[in-house]
């Protein structure tokens, strides 16, 4: 089945008098359990196409499908349900809820979507130390590094299992050895969970572990690689 | 409910982010309800003894006259009952307080000067805590009985007469017949009111006594009536309005000191726009402080929005934030309030401006009240326009793009 679908995408910014094309009648299909490393020079579009899989950003023309459901012509309020239940974000920064203890950060999808506070508190502790940060669950964003933020952002994506996962550049805070661990967990979740992983980045090391490589120029695909991964 | 607790810690400990910034406006609204409180408990305080000391001389809650003696408060115009017949009427309906009595115009005269003056006959044992003379407090002695053959005259009056206790007066007026009905009687007390006016205005004599001179036998001008609350006297006014029948006049004490009536009214509105204004003043400070939470946090509330938090969850927060900081500054204010309002209840003493303060009927001694209307008034006032004044702040937050919330640059 498809996880994501986009059909004839086009999205025009204005910058100053200029008319800047970050998405060019662009369509792409990636199936359930696909992992997928969007790749471009900045300013190729990668971004703008990852911000509307999510929701996040309406193109100006085209459709965009989340597991068989059009997503470009929901509400605000429906396209946040949508992401509360079925994707999990890890934004490049200012991912953390700073007022929030690294638990908390984790806890906060859960906590909105429902799930009962020992659970939660449960899955929460489980997956910060997964992703290599037990004795810190109750710093709160100031009292960590960037990658640790990131990591609690990665955590706080994946703990409550979304069929999708976008990511835009998760390892650009991150030094190599905790870009590997980080690449490795998602490679985990992909294979054994089936989670779909999007993940825009020009990272040579994201690149490696994943299964298909999109090249994007100017908004539209020039490259498109199935891998093995690493 | 899941949802209201985790925006509730939000909005908390966004609260506490700013302490410098939350400390001020919460210091603002607790000075402000403060003052509001404060105010009002200053402003009722003089209106409740205005209109006590008025009731007091009027005296009383309800009265009952002939239907001409508003008009023309003279000797003819009496209640077409008997006193006894007023007696048996009045006295098994079981009123806090009721009494009968003359009350008719006359000129007191000196041995050095006269003037003009509401002379009262009254029963002095059944009085005693009606009128705004305290017995205890006069020089000399109040009267004793209702056949009591001495008057009882004001401080002032007795200085402007040149007389004093032991010293004898003549009090002249009209008999029914419109013939002049004169008596000398003997100073027996001078009495202290809380307005200089009354000292000036009344004099007291027996109701026996009253009723010999001017010649109008077992008849009374009016019957008054206390109820138990000033703001309230509609039972009392129906149970007389029950007890008399369609010869005499009965009348509230709004209705028969229009002056005081309204000042009751219109120092309820001043209250309420008191406190509106000074929250006016207030909202400028919290609707700053709201926004500047929101312009800090646009990144944040982009980054919630992106993580499934909806419009309505970020607008619900803010207003939970701004609730948050309301409900706290309130609890401050009203107890800054009762600490410094308690301590003066016993009364501010503002003789100095004594003069000023009775040119509007204001007694000297100012006894500050502090009314549960009046605070549960102000709370609920900051409250629904703190709230209504949140709404913009909270509902422009709720609005924003998440992506264009997320990338903002500072």
């Amino acid at each position: 089945m498809t996880a994501v679908r986009c059909v004839d995408l086009c999205k025009t910014y204005r910058q100053g008098d200029q008319d800047i094309k970050a998405l060019d009648h662009l369509s792409l299909e990636i199936g359930e359990g696909g992992f997928v490393c969007l790749s471009s020079p900045s300013g190729g579009g990668k971004t703008t196409l990852l911000n509307a899989i999510g929701g996040l950003d309406k193109p100006d023309q085209g459709e965009v499908y989340i597991a068989g459901q059009r997503i470009d012509n929901l509400s605000k309020g429906e396209l946040a349900e949508l992401r509360l239940r079925r994707i999990g974000f890890v934004f490049q920064a200012y991912n953390l809820i700073p007022v929030l203890t690294a638990r908390e950060n984790v806890e906060f999808v859960m906590q909105v979507q429902g799930v009962p506070a020992a659970d939660r508190g449960r899955k929460a502790l489980d997956i910060l130390a997964e992703v290599g940060l037990e004795g810190l669950e109750d710093r709160r964003p100031a009292e960590m590094s960037g990658g640790q933020q990131q990591r609690v952002a990665v955590a706080r994506a994946i703990v409550s299992r979304p069929a999708l996962v976008l990511a835009d550049e998760p390892t650009a805070n991150l030094d190599s050895k905790t870009s590997d661990g980080l690449m490795e967990l998602f490679t985990e979740l992909n294979e054994h969970h089936g989670t779909t992983f999007v993940i825009a980045s020009h990272d040579q090391r994201v690149m490696g572990y994943a299964k298909r490589i999109v090249r994007m120029l100017d908004g539209r695909i020039v490259d498109d690689i199935q891998q093995d991964a690493a | 409910m899941r949802r209201l607790r985790i925006l509730s810690k939000l909005a908390w400990r966004n609260l506490w982010r700013n302490h410098r910034r939350t400390a001020i406006m919460l210091g603002a609204i607790s000075v402000g309800v403060w003052a509001m409180i404060f105010m009002t408990a200053l402003t009722q305080g003089m209106v409740t003894e205005m209109i006590r000391d008025g009731i007091s001389a009027l005296p009383g809650h309800v009265q009952v006259h002939h239907p001409d003696y508003r008009d023309d408060p003279s000797i003819t115009n009496l209640i077409p009952m008997t006193d006894t017949e007023i007696a048996a009427t009045f006295g098994p309906a079981g009123f806090s307080a009721w009494s009968s009595r003359i009350k008719v115009p006359a000129v007191i005269t000196s041995e050095r000067d006269s003037r003009g003056v509401t002379l009262l006959g009254i029963d002095p044992v059944r009085e005693r805590d009606m009128i705004f003379v305290d017995y205890d407090e006069v020089e000399g002695r109040f009267l004793e009985s209702v056949d009591d053959r001495g008057v009882v005259i004001g401080h002032k009056l007795a200085d402007t007469l040149d007389t004093e206790v032991g010293k004898r007066i003549v009090l002249m007026s009209q008999d029914p017949d419109n013939d002049i009905a004169d008596r000398g009687f003997r100073v027996v007390g001078l009495f202290h009111a809380n307005v200089e006016a009354f000292e000036e205005t009344y004099v007291f004599a027996g109701k026996k006594t009253l009723q010999n001179m001017l010649r109008v036998g077992d008849r009374v001008t009016e019957v008054v009536v206390l109820g138990e609350d000033y703001r309230n006297v509609e039972d009392e006014y129906a149970a007389v309005l029950a007890l008399v029948d369609g010869g005499v006049e009965v009348r509230r004490w709004t209705e028969l000191d229009t002056y005081l009536g309204t000042m009751l009214k219109v120092m309820d509105g001043f209250v309420l726009v008191w406190v509106i204004v000074i929250f006016l003043a207030l909202s400028f400070g919290l609707v700053n402080t709201l926004v500047m939470a929101v312009f800090e946090r646009v990144r944040e509330i982009g980054l919630m929005l992106a993580l499934g938090m909806k419009p309505g969850d970020i607008l619900g927060q803010i207003l939970i934030e701004s609730m948050l900081l309301l409900v706290i500054g309130l609890g401050i204010g009203n107890l800054l309030a009762w600490l410094t309002i308690k301590p003066l209840e016993g009364g501010i003493d503002l003789s100095i401006v004594a003069e000023g303060m009775e040119m509007f009927g204001a007694a000297s001694v100012l006894y500050p009240q502090l009314r549960l209307e009046d605070v549960v008034l102000a709370n609920v006032v900051v409250l629904i326009l703190g709230f209504l004044a949140s709404l913009s702040p909270a509902w422009r937050a709720s609005r924003y793009e998440p992506i264009e919330a997320i990338t903002k640059v500072d």
